[in-house]
C-alpha cells in the first residue's frame, strides 16, 4: 500500500501472531465455519428465467426493470425541456403535464432507476460473486423482492392511466398540497404514488436483508472485511442506510395516505379553500418534510456510495494499479454513510423550522465535504503514475470524477445556510443535484456496464458505439447543466412551467433552447447505448477471459460467464485484497485475490 | 487443517475486534436466519421509532387539548370506572405470551418435540387473545365513544387518527406473528424439523432455529407494545 515494502513481512507477522492483531501464517487460512450452502435447482424454463432465485439472474432483472422504466424518465424530461426551451410551440404539453412529468420524472430517476439499479441489479449481480459466495442468503426472499418492486413499478405506471393523472406535487410530494385540488393528480394518482413507494420499501427491505447478510455472514474463507472489493463496501454501506432510511419513507406514505383516502390531518393544517374551512385541521405539513428527508437525505447516499465504490473498482483495474489509502476509503464510506442521518434538514432551510436548526445542519453538512475529500483525492492519487488504459470505462469514471467535484462544490454553497436561502427554488439546485446525485452516479452506471458487461453476457459491447456514447453524454451533461448553474444565479425559479416575460429571462431564452437542443441529443445517445446493449448480446465480440485483467473473485469462476452456484466444486479460499496490480518483484503484472501466497515468493506485497 | 471452534475465539472487546476482522463471518456462529432477524428488526424499530416520534410531534404542537387517556381508555366493571383495565390485561396477556414463546425457543433446543409444539401454540393463543381484546377495545372506541381517524369527541383531532394507525400496525404486527405461529406449531407437531421435510414455498430444510428466529420476532413485537403503552396509554 505504501512505497515501502519490507521483506519477508509476511513471515515476520505471522511469528507473533500471539500478540496484539491476528495475523495468519503466510498461506494459512481458517477453517471453514458454516456447511456450504444448499442451493435450488430449478428444472423448468419458469423457475430458471422468471421466477428465478439465481442472485444473477435477479440482478439482470432488477437492472432491466429500473432501466426500462428509467426510459421513461428519460422521456418525460423531453417533455419538460421541449416546454421549457420553446414554450409556445408545443400546446399538448399544459401546466398540469409539465407538472406530472416534473414529478414523475425525479421520482423514477432517483428510487426506480438509481437506487433499483445499484443495490438490486449491482448489488444482486456482484456480491455473491465478490464475497465468494454461492448465492444471495435467502434466494426465495430474494426473488420475492424482484417481483415486489416489479409490482411497484406497474403501480407506478398505472398511475398515468387514473382519472387525473399521476401526481404533479414535485418528487417531494408536500403535503397539504399534494393531496388538495388543483393539484395535479391530487386524487388517484398521489394514491397510487404512495403505495407505490410503500411497495417499493417493502420489495427493497426483503432484499436489502439479503445483502447485508450476505457480506456480514456468508464470505468466502480468507475473505476478511478489509479484503472486500470497494465496490461491496459502497453496496453494502448503502443498503444499511436504506434499510435504516427507507422506514421514514414508508411512515410518511402511510400517513399521507390516510389523510388522502379517510380524511385524517397528520399533515393537514387548518386550510380555507374557495372561501371555505376545510375539516382537516391541526397536523404538521413540517413533519411530512422531516420525515421526507430523514429518507431523502440518506437517498442521495444510497445512489452515491455503491457509484463511489464501484468507481474504485473500476479506475484501479484499468490504472492497473492499487487503490490509494485503501482503508481510508473504506471509512470515508461508513463515515459519510454515517453522516447523512444528521444532515437530512438542509434541504428545509426555508421550510419554516427553526432558524437555530440551520445552524447546525449545515455544520453537520459541510463537514460531510471531509470524507468526500478524501475519497476524490485517493481517486486521484490512484491515478497518479498509473498505466491509465483509456477503456471506456476509464473515461466514464474520469468522467465521474470531474463531475462530481463539480457538483460537490456547488453542494457547499447550497449547505450554507446564508448562500442557500437566496439560491433556494432556482436552477442552480436543479444544476446542482443533477450533477452530484444524476450525472456522477449514472457516469458510474455507465462504467460498471461497460465492464461488467463480458461478466454478464461473455461479449463486449461495441466500442466505437460506446465512445460515441460517452463523449455525447460527458460534454452533453455539461452542456445542459452548466448554463443552469448561471439561470440560477440570475434568479430563474426551477419548477416554473413558464417564465413570460419575466426580466431575468432576456440571456435565459436563448440558454433554456440551447439547453433542451443538447437534452434531446443527449437522450437520444441512450437509446443509442440500449441499442448497444441488445445487439451486442448477441452479436458483441467475445470476450476472452477476464478481459480487464481483473483480481477480484467474480472473474475467475470456474464457469465463465459464472453459472447458477458460482463457483463449481469448491469456493475458492482469498489471500489478499484485489488491488495486488503490478506488485514490484512479481513475475505477474496482476495477482488474483485467490493465489496464495507460496505462488508468488517474489512479490514485495505488504499482506492485506 | 483445524477445525472451527468457537469456544477458541478470543472473548471481550478483544473478541470484538477478532469477529469484524475475521473472514466468513461477522457474528461468529449466528445462522443467517437470525442475523437478518435481528437487521430486520432494527429496520423496523426505525418504522415504529418514526410513528411514535410523530405522535410526540402532533401532541406537542397541537392546539387542542389532547384527550386524557385514563378516560377515554377506561371500563365501568360493576358500576366503578377502573382507568386502562383493559389495556392492563392486554399486556398482560401479551407479556405472558413472551414468557411461553421462551419457554417453546427453550423446548425447541432441547429437540422436546411436542412441549414445544404446545408452548407455541399457547403463543398463538395469547397472541390471538390481545387481538381479539384490541378489536374490542376498537369497536368500543367506535361505536360507543364515537372516536374517528378524523375527529372524537374528547380533542385533538389526531388522537384517533394516530390511536387507529399506531395500534393497527402494531396489530398487523402481532396477527402476522400469530399466523407463523400456528404455521410452525404445526411444523413442530407433524416433526418438520427431525425429518426434515422442506418448505412448501422455499424448499429448503429448516430446524429449531427457526423457532428462536420466531421468537426474536415475537419479543419484538412484545417490547413495542410497551412503548405503544407507555406513550399512548400513559403519558
Amino acid at each position: 500500500m505504501s512505497d515501502e515494502y519490507t521483506e519477508n513481512k509476511i513471515e515476520a507477522k505471522s511469528a507473533d501472531s500471539s500478540s496484539g492483531g491476528y495475523a495468519p501464517p503466510a498461506d494459512h487460512i481458517p477453517a471453514k465455519e458454516s456447511p456450504d450452502q444448499e442451493l435450488y435447482h430449478a428444472k423448468s424454463f419458469w423457475t430458471k428465467w422468471v421466477f428465478c432465485q439465481d442472485a444473477k439472474v435477479i440482478g439482470v432483472q432488477y437492472a432491466l426493470t429500473a432501466t426500462a422504466i428509467g426510459m421513461i424518465g428519460l422521456i418525460l424530461s423531453w417533455g419538460m425541456r421541449l416546454q421549457l426551451g420553446f414554450p409556445e410551440t408545443f400546446s399538448f404539453l399544459g401546466p398540469a403535464t409539465y407538472y406530472q412529468s416534473v414529478t414523475m420524472h425525479g421520482m423514477i430517476m432517483v428510487i426506480y432507476l438509481l437506487t433499483a439499479l445499484f443495490l438490486g441489479g449491482f448489488g444482486n449481480y456482484l456480491i455473491p460473486l465478490m464475497v465468494g459466495a454461492r448465492d444471495m442468503v435467502f434466494p426465495y426472499v430474494n426473488m420475492v423482492s424482484y417481483w415486489m418492486f416489479l409490482v411497484a413499478v406497474l403501480v407506478l405506471i398505472a398511475s398515468f392511466f387514473v382519472p387525473g393523472g399521476p401526481t404533479g406535487a414535485g418528487w417531494t410530494l408536500y403535503p397539504p398540497q399534494a393531496i388538495l385540488p388543483g393539484t395535479p393528480g391530487s386524487g388517484m394518482g398521489i394514491v397510487l404514488m404512495l403505495i407505490s413507494l410503500s411497495l417499493f420499501v417493502i420489495g427493497f427491505t426483503m432484499g436489502g436483508l439479503n445483502y447485508v447478510i450476505t457480506v456480514l455472514q456468508a464470505r468466502t474463507r480468507g475473505m476478511t472485511l478489509m479484503r472486500m472489493p470497494l465496490t461491496i463496501w459502497g453496496i453494502f454501506t448503502a443498503t444499511v442506510l436504506a434499510l435504516l432510511a427507507f422506514p421514514a419513507l414508508f411512515v410518511a406514505c402511510i400517513m399521507m395516505t390516510l389523510d388522502n383516502l379517510i380524511g385524517t390531518s397528520f399533515f393537514m393544517p387548518e386550510i380555507f379553500t374557495m372561501g371555505e374551512k376545510l375539516e382537516t385541521g391541526g397536523g404538521s405539513p413540517i413533519l411530512f418534510q422531516h420525515l421526507f428527508w430523514f429518507f431523502g437525505h440518506p437517498e442521495v447516499y444510497i445512489v452515491a456510495l455503491p457509484a463511489f465504490g464501484i468507481v474504485s473498482d473500476v479506475i484501479s483495474v484499468h490504472a492497473r494499479k492499487n487503490i490509494f489509502g485503501y482503508r481510508m476509503m473504506v471509512w470515508a464510506i461508513v463515515i459519510i454513510g454515517a453522516l447523512s442521518f444528521i444532515v437530512w434538514a438542509h434541504h428545509m432551510y426555508v421550510s419554516g423550522m427553526n432558524p437555530w436548526f440551520g445552524f447546525f445542519f449545515a455544520t453537520t453538512t459541510l463537514i460531510i465535504a471531509v470524507p468526500t475529500a478524501i475519497k476524490v483525492y485517493n481517486w486521484v492519487l490512484t491515478l497518479w503514475r498509473g498505466n491509465i488504459h483509456l477503456t471506456i470505462p476509464m473515461l466514464f469514471s474520469l468522467g465521474f470524477i470531474v463531475t462530481f467535484v463539480n457538483g460537490g462544490i456547488t453542494g457547499l454553497f447550497l449547505g450554507n445556510v446564508i448562500i442557500d436561502v437566496p439560491l433556494s427554488d432556482t436552477y442552480f439546485v436543479v444544476a446542482h443535484f443533477h450533477m452530484v446525485m444524476g450525472i456522477a452516479p449514472l457516469m458510474v452506471v455507465f462504467a460498471a456496464i461497460y465492464h461488467w458487461y463480458p461478466l454478464i453476457t461473455g461479449r463486449h459491447l461495441n466500442q466505437t458505439l460506446g465512445k460515441i456514447h460517452f463523449w455525447i453524454t460527458f460534454v452533453g451533461a455539461y452542456a445542459i447543466y452548466f448554463p443552469m448553474h448561471y439561470l440560477g444565479f440570475i434568479g430563474v425559479p426551477r419548477r416554473y412551467y413558464e417564465m413570460y416575460d419575466s426580466p431575468y429571462m432576456t440571456s435565459g431564452v436563448g440558454l433554456n433552447q440551447f439547453i433542451t437542443v443538447a437534452a434531446l441529443i443527449v437522450g437520444f445517445t441512450q437509446f443509442l447505448f440500449l441499442y448497444n446493449i441488445f445487439t451486442s448480446w448477441y452479436k458483441g465480440e467475445k470476450s476472452e477471459r477476464n478481459p480487464w485483467k481483473a483480481n477480484s473473485l467474480e472473474w475467475h469462476t470456474p464457469d465463465y460467464p459464472p453459472t447458477h452456484g458460482n463457483f463449481g466444486k469448491e469456493l475458492p479460499v482469498v489471500y489478499r485484497w484485489p488491488y495486488d496490480f503490478s506488485v514490484p518483484g512479481s513475475d505477474k503484472e496482476f495477482i488474483p485475490q485467490h493465489v496464495a501466497p507460496s505462488e508468488v515468493p517474489t512479490a514485495k506485497v505488504e499482506q492485506t | 487443517m483445524s477445525q472451527f471452534d468457537i469456544e477458541k475465539l478470543p472473548k471481550g472487546p478483544k473478541g470484538f475486534m477478532y469477529d469484524w476482522g475475521s473472514d466468513q463471518r461477522a457474528f461468529k456462529g449466528v445462522p443467517w436466519g437470525k442475523a437478518m432477524m435481528w437487521i430486520f428488526l432494527l429496520s423496523d424499530t426505525f418504522i415504529f421509532s418514526c410513528f411514535l416520534i410523530s405522535l410526540m410531534t402532533a401532541r406537542a404542537s397541537t392546539v387542542v387539548p389532547w384527550p386524557y387517556a385514563s378516560e377515554v381508555f377506561g371500563l365501568t366493571v360493576f358500576g366503578t370506572s377502573v382507568p386502562l383495565l383493559l389495556i392492563a390485561i392486554m399486556t398482560f396477556v401479551l407479556i405472558t405470551s413472551s414468557g411461553t414463546m421462551a419457554i417453546a425457543v427453550k423446548y425447541g433446543y432441547e429437540k422436546n418435540r411436542k412441549l414445544c409444539g404446545w408452548f407455541l401454540l399457547a403463543t398463538a393463543i395469547g397472541g390471538l387473545t390481545f387481538v381479539g381484546m384490541q378489536a374490542f377495545e376498537w369497536s368500543k372506541l367506535i361505536f360507543h365513544d364515537g372516536v374517528r381517524p378524523w375527529g372524537n369527541p374528547f380533542g385533538a383531532e389526531q388522537f384517533g387518527a394516530f390511536f387507529f394507525m399506531i395500534t393497527g400496525f402494531h396489530g398487523t404486527h402481532v396477527s402476522i406473528g400469530v399466523i407463523f405461529l400456528f404455521i410452525f406449531s404445526r411444523k413442530v407437531f407433524r416433526g418438520d424439523f427431525e425429518t426434515g421435510r422442506r418448505g412448501y414455498f422455499t424448499s429448503m430444510k429448516s430446524d429449531y432455529e427457526a423457532i428462536e428466529i420466531l421468537g426474536l420476532y415475537w419479543h419484538f413485537v412484545d417490547l413495542v407494545w410497551v412503548f405503544i403503552f407507555a406513550f399512548f396509554y400513559l403519558w
